[in-house]
């Protein structure tokens, strides 16, 4: 079979070693998400409406009301890291609906057929949702200015901000992952990832001091990794906030959660092409 | 000459479907072949399990000499697959598209650039290689896909209904585009269709599907001499599954089937 003389030689023959290509891989995932974020931003840029109401309306609100004890911070001041952690976690939490999404489209099966190891593929998608995230920051950080917030400017803690908010939602996007791979089909997410979005958020230190809640609701609350990435950015974000761990031990926590999320994901994500 | 795929009592059972039956079938390096039959009747089902989307409940399958469920990254490294859904990403531009199937297979860089150029150039597409995807038509899609899964120079390539949905002159510019890269690279092809004259058309050989398992293989010729002289691939396809086209399929497949079919049109 003279056919058989290819025109061009083989392109895998020469491959990076399993680390690289690792590293290689995950950013391929996570840029392609980026692009389509600059493609269209909207989608990102309508969900920083909801944190900004937060910080506003409800913010504000509380704030005059002064119901809820918050020590040596004020209200608004113990409250916008919370929106902030909030907002990673509302704009990663339906990053599952893109992935069913895809799945229903056949893109799912383009990214599992290639040669790119299954974590590499989800990292990549815990990368993107990370970084999704950053954008909220971003307009908080501007709503925050504007509202007055004590922010610290100093290079340092706003690179651990971005690190943290990375880190949060990296998190959540992975666990919506895991709850796309489980339910399949977007109508049932929907439901899901609504029921799912209102405990995480109650049962952490986001809006409220873990001192005001119910002995039971403590338990939850530091189970919650949400309550860990809001502790780190009450430190980081605000002058004179306070953390009640180290936040060492905050990243830590957010590190672990990531990386056994990302590793039970990749055993389920092969199987929603099935 | 070595063999592109090896089936030997490939099995896969959902629940109480046996949706792939012992389907044995071996595939020379470098043959177009391609697998009929009706909605449901384990095409697609055979090709997830070749590219390793899917493990075999029974038997086993080699494509390119590897394994499918002990060496499958071997596997994927040889293969191309264009989905019977939509692969290419329609918020992302096709030059991008292609760029990511690219450093999936680790196409070096410079390589690369020279690889999108020329398969955007050989399947028509270079005027709207920075255009989203979601803009094209049906057509320009799949063309697209195939230029994806052939930037890595695969082995094998898999297509699955590359032409479901389209209307004919773009089903013909596909065929064009699927028997010009074959010369080009030599590479083995199977596709599925549930279109006589595709078959006819493209393929040297056709193995015919009905419930899960082959019931019968040749070339068309061959399967037309076996039913009649004068009979069509379509009277052969009744000959052999004992239903029409229009019998098969679950609500699952004729949904999904529709819906590529509304996105391509």
């Amino acid at each position: 079979m003279t056919s058989l003389e290819r025109a061009a030689p083989h392109a895998a023959s020469a491959e990076p070693v399993a680390p690289v290509r690792f590293l290689l891989d995950l950013w391929t995932v996570a840029q392609a998400e980026l692009r389509k974020l600059a493609h269209d931003p909207t989608e990102v840029a309508t969900r920083a409406v909801q944190p900004i109401l937060w910080l506003v309306v409800f913010g504000q609100v509380i704030a005059q009301s002064r119901v809820i004890e918050t020590g040596s911070l004020s209200y608004m001041d113990f409250l916008a890291p919370g929106v902030l952690a909030q907002s990673a976690l509302f704009s990663a939490i339906f990053f599952g609906i893109a992935v069913i999404w895809e799945r229903d489209l056949g893109v799912l099966h383009k990214y599992l057929v290639s040669p790119a190891s299954r974590e590499a593929l989800v990292a990549g998608k815990a990368l993107a949702g990370g970084l999704r995230a950053l954008v909220q920051a971003f307009v908080i950080y501007l709503t925050a200015i504007l509202i007055g917030i004590n922010i610290r400017w100093e290079v340092p803690a706003l690179l651990g901000v971005a690190l943290v908010v990375v880190l949060g939602a990296a998190g959540f996007a992975t666990f919506s992952l895991i709850v796309a791979c489980l339910v399949r089909t977007r109508e049932r997410f929907m439901g899901i990832g609504q029921v799912l979005t209102m405990p995480l958020f109650f049962a952490s230190s986001a809006i409220y001091p873990i001192s005001m809640m119910p002995g039971w609701l403590q338990v939850v609350a530091h189970l919650n990794p949400l309550t860990y990435q809001v502790d780190a950015l009450r430190a980081l974000m605000i002058n004179g906030g306070p953390s009640t761990y180290p936040i060492a031990l905050d990243i830590g926590v957010l590190v672990v959660t990531v990386v056994v999320l990302v590793a039970i994901a990749s055993r389920q994500y092969p199987r929603l092409a099935q | 000459m070595t063999n592109a795929i090896e089936c030997s009592s490939l099995t896969r059972r959902f629940d109480v479907v046996t949706a792939v039956d012992g389907l044995t079938l071996v595939v020379p390096e470098g043959e177009m072949f391609g697998l009929l039959g009706p909605n449901g009747a384990g095409k697609t089902t055979t090709i997830k399990m070749l590219i390793t989307l899917l493990e075999p409940t029974a038997g086993g399958a080699r494509v390119a000499g590897h394994d499918v469920v002990h060496d499958a990254r071997a596997v994927r490294r040889s293969i191309g697959y264009v989905p019977q859904l939509l692969s290419s990403d329609g918020t992302l531009t096709a030059r991008e598209n292609l760029d990511i199937s690219g450093r999936l297979y680790h196409v070096p860089h410079a390589e690369r650039r020279d690889r999108i150029d020329e398969s955007l150039a050989f399947m028509g597409l270079t005027d709207v290689g920075d255009r989203l995807v979601r803009t094209f038509s049906g057509g320009m899609v799949r063309r697209l896909e195939i230029a994806q899964a052939m930037l890595h120079r695969p082995d094998v390539l898999f297509l699955d209904e590359p032409t479901v949905g389209l209307d004919p002159v773009a089903r013909k510019a596909v065929w064009e585009h699927v028997r010009a890269l074959r010369e080009r690279d030599g590479t083995t092809v199977m596709l599925t269709t549930h279109y006589m004259e595709e078959a006819a058309e493209l393929c040297e050989r056709v193995g015919i599907m009905h419930l899960g398992k082959l019931v019968a293989l040749g070339t068309p010729a061959e399967l037309e001499a076996q039913v009649g002289p004068d009979a069509s691939l379509d009277e052969v396809f009744t000959h052999f599954t004992g239903t029409g086209l229009e019998d098969g399929g679950s609500f699952r497949d004729v949904a999904r089937t529709r819906r590529t079919a509304r996105r391509l049109g």
